[in-house]
This record gives structure tokens, sequence and C-alpha cells, in this order.
């Protein structure tokens, strides 16, 4: 059996999730298994799985895990995930579930994988390293695999299959030295690691009363914001957006650069990306090496126009 | 309050990686080494508690003798004392497993290690050690406050934060934010000289076999040229992302 959990934020599956059900999917068809997806306290449709290859889905809902322990949530799902692959994505709260059940399993575990496996026994899987600069084949021998999966490495593909729900409710015990007091979500927001498409903007920008044009464009191409780390360190923008080498590593299918020189520790952490798009004044920046498409000029002209053009190529499509 | 702070010895932000030995090892020439960035967040935000509320904050790390410079830096910097593993790691569960080892024989109050490792990008050893450990961890922390035997964690969630309060024993991962750029400590000669004079336990490794392994490295595809577009011409970048990059 194979299984993936899949995240959701407030009750809705994240879009990774989709992601991570065709990678279960594709795991299953190899192996000639069927694929499990979990959720728990989701309120979204098992439908929406079904579409990407979950064969079956259960809804856990309980009550004492609406707000989120890793601990806990690993003992509930370890209950369940009696499969020789264990998936998850590899966000913040998955890679936080994922190791107590690696333990429970006495399982292989293997993070931000970024292909689909190259053979089976062995178990053979790339994975990037060193930031982007490099690649590694990693192999186990376990019988028992846990593997989170890098987000935008190969995509959703829809696989649908006639599924079946089932719904468990459980009452876990709450946990008294373990309590989240405040959550504190700005709304509307796209998350720029879950983004397919991400604008990202530097120095270059000279100061963050500038930004309305970069979330301007962010909006019409409903695409993410990021930032280079000088832009975090002067607080500019906040230290959520600051991608590169020791910020976010992000892999989405457009990053599109504006006013940023295209350091060596940037590009790590942006180089997986399928297409990249540097706007500078600079022609000698290094972005452009890194990048497929260049436009040479000054970003206060070309951005307004570029999200002028963007619009009403949205409007027209 | 004991503090045990895990530090990676990594190579410099600005490395050139190559592999070598038909692309199965990574290539140590020329290469310079660092503290790992996530780990000094996490060193400071420990001497912090250190200077405030007379925290003993030691560090540790898995690593053969080629990795005492960096670790003297780490005491330099602050640290109250030094422990390391004596093997080269191949395997990030064996690190994990050494490391609450030690922290559990040590009866550490509170175990920092950093997110990620820049070389291997794992994002692993901190959420084992806790599993290790069987107490609570929290990932991608940006702010902790330390009040007798409880803290309180700030993390990072999708667009926002989470407060959490916790009591102690705990594993924590911290990350860039968890104290401001500003703040971030760096040695002075007194802490170079005084470094030199503090306790260095050198301990054997309890653990081996290990569950996954490198097999090869390859080096990622290398984007085709630069296509120029005009900034006069912007209809053109608009036709090539929908109609040839497809993303659009
Ligand atoms: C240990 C370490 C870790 C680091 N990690 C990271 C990391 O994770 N992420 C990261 O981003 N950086 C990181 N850095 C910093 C990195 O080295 C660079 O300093 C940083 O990326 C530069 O940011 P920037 O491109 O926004 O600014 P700058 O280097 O100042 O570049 C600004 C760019 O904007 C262009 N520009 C200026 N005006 C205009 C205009 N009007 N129109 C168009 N273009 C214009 C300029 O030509 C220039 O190329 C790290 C550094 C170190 C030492
Ligand atoms: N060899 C090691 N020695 C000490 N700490 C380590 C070692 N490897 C990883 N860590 C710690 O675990 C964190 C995450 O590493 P990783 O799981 O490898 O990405 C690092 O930031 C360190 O704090």
């Amino acid at each position: 059996m194979i299984y993936a959990y899949i995240e959701n934020s407030k009750g809705k599956f994240k879009k990774a999730a989709y992601e991570l059900v065709s990678y279960a999917k594709n795991l299953a068809d190899t192996v000639g298994d069927s694929v499990t997806a979990l959720t728990i306290n989701s309120e979204d449709s098992s439908e929406l799985l079904y579409k990407y290859g979950a064969n079956k889905v259960i809804n856990i809902q309980d009550e004492a895990l609406k707000s989120f322990n890793p601990k806990e949530y690993a003992s509930v799902l370890s209950e369940i995930m009696h499969g020789n692959y264990i998936l998850f994505t590899h966000t913040t709260d998955s890679a936080s579930i994922a190791p107590y059940i690696v333990k429970k399993k006495s399982a292989a575990y293997i993070t931000q994988a970024i292909s689909t496996p190259l053979s089976m026994v062995p178990f053979r899987v790339k994975r990037s390293v060193f930031s982007g600069k490099g690649i590694a084949v990693v192999e186990t021998k376990e019988p028992i695999i846990v593997l989170t999966l890098s987000v935008n490495s190969i995509g959703a593909k829809e696989n649908p299959v006639s599924g079946t729900e089932e719904n468990i409710t459980v009452c876990t015990d709450i946990d008294p030295r373990y309590t989240v007091k405040q959550e504190e979500v700005i709304t509307g927001k796209l998350d720029v690691k879950d983004a397919e498409l991400v604008i990202g903007a530097g120095r270059g920008m000279k100061g963050p009363e500038n930004w309305g044009m970069i979330e301007d464009l962010a909006n019409i191409l409903g695409a993410a914001t990021a930032c280079s780390k000088p832009v975090s360190d002067l607080g500019w923008r906040s230290h959520s957006e600051h991608v590169g080498q020791t910020g976010k590593i992000i892999s989405p299918k457009l990053y599109l650069s504006i006013g940023i020189s295209g350091a060596i520790q940037h590009v790590a952490g942006v180089n997986k990306s399928k297409t990249i798009v540097v706007i500078n004044n600079d022609p000698e920046a290094p972005f452009f090496k890194s990048a497929d498409y260049g436009v040479i000029g000054d970003l206060f002209e070309v951005v307004p126009i570029l999200t002028k053009k963007l619009k009403a190529f949205k409007e027209a499509n | 309050m004991k503090i045990l702070v895990a530090i990676n010895c990594v190579p410099d932000t600005t490395s050139k990686i190559n592999f070598t030995n038909n692309n199965k090892e990574f290539d140590k020439n020329g290469i310079q080494y660092i503290i790992n960035p996530q780990d000094e967040y996490c060193l400071s935000k420990a001497l912090y508690f250190q200077e405030k509320q007379g925290a003993e904050v030691s560090i540790i790390t898995v690593g053969d003798i080629s990795v005492e410079p960096v670790m003297r830096k780490a005491l330099a910097i602050g640290a109250n004392n030094a422990i390391r593993v004596n093997i080269q790691p191949t395997d990030s569960e064996l690190v994990a497993k050494e490391i609450a080892s030690v922290a559990k024989e040590g009866q550490y109050d509170l175990i920092l290690l950093g997110k990620e490792s820049i070389d291997y990008n794992g994002g692993l050893v901190p959420g084992l050690v806790a599993a290790e450990l069987n107490c609570a961890f929290v990932n991608a922390v940006t702010g902790l406050n330390i009040d007798g035997k409880t803290i309180q964690v700030v993390r990072e969630i999708d667009n926002g934060k989470e407060t959490i309060s916790i009591e102690l024993p705990a594993v924590l991962a911290g990350q860039e934010g968890l104290v401001p750029e500003n703040q971030l400590k760096i040695p002075n000669i007194r802490g170079i000289m005084t470094a030199k004079n503090k306790p260095f336990t050198v301990v054997e490794p309890k653990f081996f076999g290990n569950k996954v392994n490198v097999v090869e490295f390859e080096k990622p595809i290398i984007r085709s040229n630069v296509v120029w577009v005009d900034k006069d011409n912007l209809d053109e970048l608009v036709r090539l992302l929908h109609e040839e990059a497809k993303v659009i």
C-alpha cells in the first residue's frame, strides 16, 4: 500500500497535494499497488484527489488536531499508514510529522526528492543538493520508505480513478505541554513555496514604497512575491519572502526577477525554476547568465508596461 | 538551563560545486568551510540566553577532525564548550542518533538545530533528533522566549506565524529571522583567545549502518543562452512566455 499525506490549508487541499497524489500514483502503477490519501480535518471533496489517482481517501476528523502538533499528527497517522511507501510533500509541517513516523516504523527517510524513482529495488531517486548546485542519486534497500517530495518537482498529472472514501473520527488527548497560543495569517496572499509563478524583486527597487508595482504585476499573473536577502534584511519586505540559499529554495514554473543582481546565493535558491526571466538595467548583471529570457532596461519603466501587456493578455485569454 | 546547538560545517555559500571519482564524491578541493548559516542564527539566539539568563551553551558537531576550525569559531563566538562526535557522517539518520544520544546523556533542556543544511539540504536531522528523544519539535522557528521550564516559540507558517507554548525539553529547528541580522554574533579577539581553552570533548560514534546512501552525483542542466527581448517590445516577452515557455 502506498500512503500519501495530504495537507490542507483552512480545510482546502494545498496545490502540492495533487502533485503528491500524482507521484503516489506513479509509484503505484510501477509496483502494481494502490494509493491511499490521508487527510486531517479537511473539508474538500475527495473527488479532487481521485482525479489524480487516489484509490482511497481517508478523512480523519479530530477536534484536538485543529491546531498543529507534529507529534500528535504523527501518532494518529502512523496508526493508519501501514504501507511500504509513505509519502509527504516537503513543507515545514509535513517535514515535522514525517520524522516521528520514520522512527516508529524504523523506515528509511529520504527528503526533498525531485524525481520519480529511477528503480524500485533498490529504491533510487534523485534529490537536489548543495542548494541546487548539484543533484544526488540516493539509494535505500530498506523495506519501508518515508519520502518527502519537493514542491513543483514533477508537477501534478491528472489520472482519474474511481475512488472510495472513508471517514474516521478520532479523539486525541490534547498534549498539555504543547499549546498553540496564537496564529497570525495574512489572508489572500499566495505562499512563495507553493506558488507556480513567482515574482522576485531586489535592491534595484530602491525602497519598500515602490513595491506596489510588484504587487500589481503579481496580482495580474496570480503569482507570489519574493525578494532577495538584503531586501528582507533591510526590512523592506518580510523574511518569509526571502529566497536563496539561506532563505527559501523554490522551483516554480516561472521566476520573474526584477532588479536582482543574481549573486550565486540568490540564484542557488531559484535555479530549479522551469523558466527564469530577468529584468535589469545592467547588461552585465550576473543573473542574465542563468536566465531564459532577459530584458535590459529600467525596471521603473519596464514593469508598468509589462503589467499592462500581461493584463491585456489575461483579458484576451 | 542547558542548551545544545548542533553546528554543521558546510561549504561556503560562494563555493563552486564539483564532483570527483567518477561523480561518486564531492570535490573538497579549494572549498572553504563555514558554520551552516541557519546554525549561526541558532547559536546567536542561544548566546542571548547565556547572557540574559545564564544558560550554558554547548555545541555539537558530528564530523572528523577537519571540522574543528569551524567548531573553534563557534566557541570564539561564545559557546561554553564543544562536543565532537568523531566520524565523517554519511547518513543523516545516524547524525541525528548521535546528537540525540549526547543530548540525552547531557540532559539538555533545549536542542537547537538549523532548519536545513546548505550542503545536503536534508532538512531532516532536527525532526529525527526530536523523534529519537520522543519530545516536542517545532520547525522553521523565528522567535523564542524562555521562561523557566516553559518556552514560547514562534514559527513560520504559510503566510504568517504561529506562537506555541511548550514545556521543556524540546527540539527546535531555527532559521533566518530568529535573531535580527545586525545581532548575529561574530568572534572578537578575546573570544578567539579564550576559545583555545574551552572544554572540547571528542566522543566516538555509537551508531552505524546507513539506511540511505548516495550512489552518484550529477550537475544540474545548464540553461541554454539567454534570449534577449527588447524593452520596447514586451509583447514579444508575453508571447514567448505563453507560446514557447508555456508558463502563462
Ligand atoms: C552567507 C551569505 C548568504 C546569502 N544568502 C542569500 C540568499 O539566500 N538570497 C539572496 O538573495 N542573497 C543572499 N546573499 C546575498 C547575496 O550575496 C547578494 O548580496 C544579494 O542577493 C544581492 O541582492 P540584490 O540583487 O537585491 O541587490 P544588489 O546586488 O544591490 O543588486 C541590485 C540589482 O538591481 C539592478 N538595478 C538597480 N536599479 C535598477 C533599475 N532602475 N532597473 C533595473 N535594475 C536595476 C542593479 O543593476 C543590480 O543588478 C547571501 C550572502 C551571504 C554572504
Ligand atoms: N554533521 C552534523 N553535525 C552537527 N549538526 C548537524 C550535522 N548535520 C546536520 N546537523 C544539524 O541539523 C541541521 C539540519 O541539517 P540537515 O537535516 O542535514 O539539513 C543543521 O542545520 C545542523 O544544525
